[in-house]
């Protein structure tokens, strides 16, 4: 930053003598934030294409009662690889690519404050997949135990290719690490002068915080496949009755994981929308300061409530109690996020583009899943929810129409910046149409069929969910397929869209705003000055 | 595929008009316990909460989004924060919270009252099925049995027709009295499995290694119908759970029944079968306990689940053959099924393996084959 601050160079001229290598090796070597991002972003593009195929081997199976297409055995690994490819390889890695192209903008610093490990990072994650998904073509099959992988039968009961699955994880598990102290080191270290942290747009405020929660939960994720591994070759007993271990304490260390995780995956989106409500409503995000505290809240109580998910486990009346309060206690600060929203959206002047309308989605539906959270949180109730698809439908509003929405909303929104062209508008509003039709579709059906009783992860079911089976099957091969539509208007945006002004939005606030489109190589090659009005949107 | 389709889309319209078939595929069944219908209750009242705060989240959107649109000319307003609405939209959920979590720690409290029961039935999970052992005091009253899916494989590859029951029958049902407290001590042999019965408002999960209790008075004799709600391997879609409830005088009928059965299995295991009598009692065996892994036609899924057709236990020495199946082949999913099976059982299922799909060792495999190998050690 001292070096950028002698010479006053404009940002444009720099560019000239710091442009990006050409060919492949641009991509392989590069350490620069932009192209980091766009690494990121199209490989959960591609891992989404991927986990979305399963889906749709899953829901093709699920159309009619009886097996038609794929055996038991088969079944399992599509459900297991499904789950692990959309939260590790489709959700995570999206938002650390937008991560990566925007925080440096927003906080008008030139790239990440960590690039060369930046290009690690990114760099792990194709091999680990490839390594996870080639399991599916060993001999005794790929991972089938479900993406929670309970111990024993991930352990004694798994497939030899259990091995590689969890060296994949590893390998995951450092590249977020990784992610995450880059992300740290550029939020506390890189902003401009002026940009204090109550400045900071809530984008990069849910970043910071979900940084912290992985770089918390993502070694103790590392810890328990370590003590599958060591169970399964070393012979030790973590996980086994047999020997004085306890499969239990699996589930205890897994979900002291898997509880922040879930948060990891949506504090990104509610970042996300508060960019985008406040622009296309032409008005400032309504409390803003009771959005930071409310995310703080709900980052802290992720850590206290991770038993909720095993409210069936067998635990005393006073563990069952405190883990249905705590559970409770979550709805208050993200029912504080929803009225914020819906304040800034109130009296505003708004137009909905494709990002404003994925965002609308967003607070809609994300809430429907905030309500069945909350009737799951009820210990009782969770007695009959458990296990059944009214849970799957409960996690697939928030990870769907939730952070993947969000994820869409932001490229739209972001997209014209990044490449300095406009999408076109209406391919974008009819993906959004077939999208939410489509979610719909699949989804809402399948409370029903949990609430009448159809358990999760059944390769088959009885004959009176028959027909909200076909329904959600329909659905997903509606909602599967736009997806492609997505796809297709990036790529026409990307090579043919009309040119973008530095704007972009009418309503537009914040220093990303304030470079050209498409943004420069290095963003601010020396720190603007953060005024008032480009300060949070 | 398609008449099937379309008898659906008619049943479905029928039940739409009637409303209550209809209603068992849409909500929560109230259940046939007192507790099962305190966590209906429960589950409608924060369902109903849901909506009212839905209604009023949703409605304050919908109109902001038709009011104030840039196309009906609205100006943007500038305010941006309140300390007042962000307290009161703080305490207001927390104190409606606060409403809901007291009747759902009463139930709470409810369920875990286990104890003063009249009777206890141990329940554990195997892959892929149930076995319901009944404790009393007399040991000579004692016995024990499995409930397997009762669903042919042709069923489920839709070879022949569904029965109305589809995945949810099994041969030999858990059988309960009405209106008495039973207890149920909850286990588990291999992976972790969870036993549910939706109309009694009670699930656990089966781990092994562990014992957790579950209690219900069912006080409305009938069939009552659940699943295994825990993936627990390759068929876990397939082990559902079937609780018949009788009248208190059916029920000591059935269960002096029981004790007579029982009597009668282990008179047989001081018997001598001819080779017909072990060929049909072994296929019997072999359909209930071993056909899901080691497949119908002997040759198994390799290499998780190797075949018996020409195989080296099969066609070696009969010793080694009864041992490995009453042992089982820890590490795998290979069960040691002395624990499920008796001698008379293992016994007929050995001398099938080694006389079906082309095997045919000419040696007889007995009940006292059996004991003898296994007490001889």
């Amino acid at each position: 930053m001292s070096e950028a601050s002698h010479h006053h160079v404009p940002a444009v001229h720099d560019d000239h003598h710091h442009g990006p290598a050409s060919g492949l090796t641009r991509w392989l070597f590069t350490t620069n934030h932009k192209d980091i991002g766009t690494l990121y972003l199209w490989f959960s593009f591609a891992m989404l294409l991927i986990g979305g195929t399963l889906a749709l081997i899953i829901r093709a199976e699920l159309f009619q009662p009886g097996l038609q297409f794929i055996e038991p055995e088969f079944f399992n690994q599509m459900t297991t690889n499904h789950g692990l490819i959309m939260v590790f390889g489709a959700i995570m890695p999206a938002f650390v690519g937008l991560a990566n192209w925007l925080l440096p903008m927003m906080l008008g610093a030139p790239d990440m404050a960590l690039p060369r490990m930046n290009n690690l990072s990114f760099w792990i994650l194709p091999f680990a997949f490839s390594m996870m998904i080639s399991t599916l073509f060993m001999e005794g099959g790929g991972p089938n135990f479900g993406w929670t992988f309970y111990a024993p039968l991930s352990t004694t009961y798994a497939p030899p290719s259990v091995t590689f699955f969890i060296f994949a994880v590893h390998m995951m598990g450092a590249s977020s690490i990784m992610g995450s102290i880059n992300i740290i080191a550029t939020i506390l270290n890189m902003r401009a002068p002026g940009m204090t942290l109550m400045r900071m747009p809530l984008f990069v405020w849910t970043w910071l915080i979900t940084a912290y929660l992985l770089l918390a939960v993502m070694p103790v994720l590392a810890g328990v496949v370590t003590m599958m591994l060591f169970d399964i070759h070393f012979g030790t007993s973590f996980f086994n009755a047999a020997g004085g271990g306890d499969p239990v304490m699996f589930q205890h260390i897994f979900w002291f994981f898997g509880h922040p995780e879930v948060y990891i995956m949506i504090l990104p989106a509610f970042g996300v929308v508060s960019q985008i409500i406040p622009t296309f409503s032409r008005k400032p995000l309504f409390g803003y300061d009771s959005m930071v505290y409310a995310t703080s809240s709900i980052a802290f109580l992720s850590f206290i409530v991770w038993a909720h998910h095993m409210f069936t486990v067998g635990m005393p009346l006073a563990g069952q109690l405190f883990f249905m309060y705590a559970t409770m206690l979550i709805a208050v600060p993200t029912g504080v996020k929803v009225f914020n929203w819906i304040s800034t959206m109130w009296r505003g002047s708004m137009t909905f583009e494709t990002p404003m309308l994925f965002s609308i989605a967003f607070v809609v539906l994300f809430t429907i899943g905030g309500f069945s959270g909350l009737m799951l949180a009820i210990a009782p109730a969770d007695y009959q929810y458990h296990d059944t698809y009214f849970v799957v439908a409960h996690f697939h509003y928030v990870l769907v129409p939730g952070a993947l929405f969000s994820i869409i909303a932001a490229v739209y929104y972001w997209l014209p910046k990044w490449c300095g062209r406009m999408y076109d508008e209406r391919l974008g509003k009819i993906h959004f149409w077939l999208s939410f039709i489509g979610v719909n579709i699949t989804f809402f059906p399948q409370h029903f069929s949990g609430l009448a009783g159809m358990p999760r992860r059944i390769p088959d079911y009885a004959l009176q969910f028959a027909d909200f089976n076909m329904i959600s099957s329909i659905g997903a091969f509606v909602f599967g397929f736009s997806q492609l539509l997505f796809g297709y208007v990036l790529i026409k945006a990307i090579v043919s869209g009309r040119k973008a002004t530095s704007r972009v939005w009418e309503g537009a606030h914040g220093l990303e705003w304030t470079l050209p489109s498409p943004a420069p190589y290095h963003s601010f090659t020396h720190p603007p000055k953060v005024v008032e009005a480009e300060a949070h949107s | 595929m398609n008449k099937n389709c379309l008898q659906r889309l008619a049943v479905g319209s029928i039940a739409l008009v009637s409303g209550s078939a209809w209603a068992d595929e849409l909500n929560m069944p109230v259940g046939v316990t007192e507790i099962s219908r305190k966590i209906y209750g429960l589950h409608m009242d924060i369902f109903m909460v849901c909506v009212v705060v839905g209604c009023i989240v949703f409605g304050a959107m919908a109109i902001s989004i038709f009011l104030h649109r840039k196309s009906r000319g609205a100006v943007p307003a500038t305010f941006h924060e309140s300390t007042t609405l962000e307290i009161v939209w703080t305490l207001l959920p927390a104190i409606i919270l606060v409403v809901m979590a007291v009747p759902a720690t009463g139930v709470l409290v409810d369920i875990y009252d286990a104890g003063g029961e009249d009777m206890v039935v141990e329940i554990r999970g195997y892959q892929w099925k149930w076995q319901y052992k009944y404790l009393d005091d007399d040991y000579n009253r004692n016995f024990d049995f499995f409930s397997n899916m009762s669903t042919t494989q042709d069923e489920i590859h839709n070879v022949s027709v569904k029965d109305q029951n589809y995945l949810l029958d099994v041969d030999k049902p858990l059988v309960i009295p009405v209106n008495r407290k039973v207890r149920f001590l909850l286990t588990s042999e291999d992976v972790i499995h969870a036993w549910w019965v939706p109309d009694f408002g009670i699930k656990r999960d089966a781990v092994p290694g562990m014992v957790n209790e579950l209690w219900t008075i069912v006080d409305q004799s009938g069939t009552y119908r659940g699943q295994c709600t825990e993936l627990c391997g390759k068929d876990h879609g397939f082990m559902p759970v079937v609780v018949k409830v009788l009248p208190q005088d059916g029920y000591d009928a059935w269960y002096a029944a029981q004790v007579k059965t029982e009597r009668a299995r282990r008179e047989a295991l001081s018997k001598t079968f001819t080779a017909d009598e072990l060929m049909a009692e072994g296929q019997r065996v072999y359909d209930t306990f071993c056909v899901a892994c080691h497949q119908a036609n002997g040759k198994g899924l390799p290499p998780a689940f190797p075949g018996l057709a020409g195989s080296q236990v099969a066609l070696g020495p009969v010793d080694a053959h009864i041992r490995m199946v009453y042992e089982g082949v820890p590490g795998t999913s290979m069960q040691a099924f002395g624990k499920q099976l008796d001698a008379a059982e293992l016994a007929a299922v050995v001398h099938f393996e080694r006389h079906s799909w082309g095997n045919n060792t000419d040696d007889v495999t007995q009940p006292k084959d059996v004991i003898a190998l296994m007490e001889g050690q």
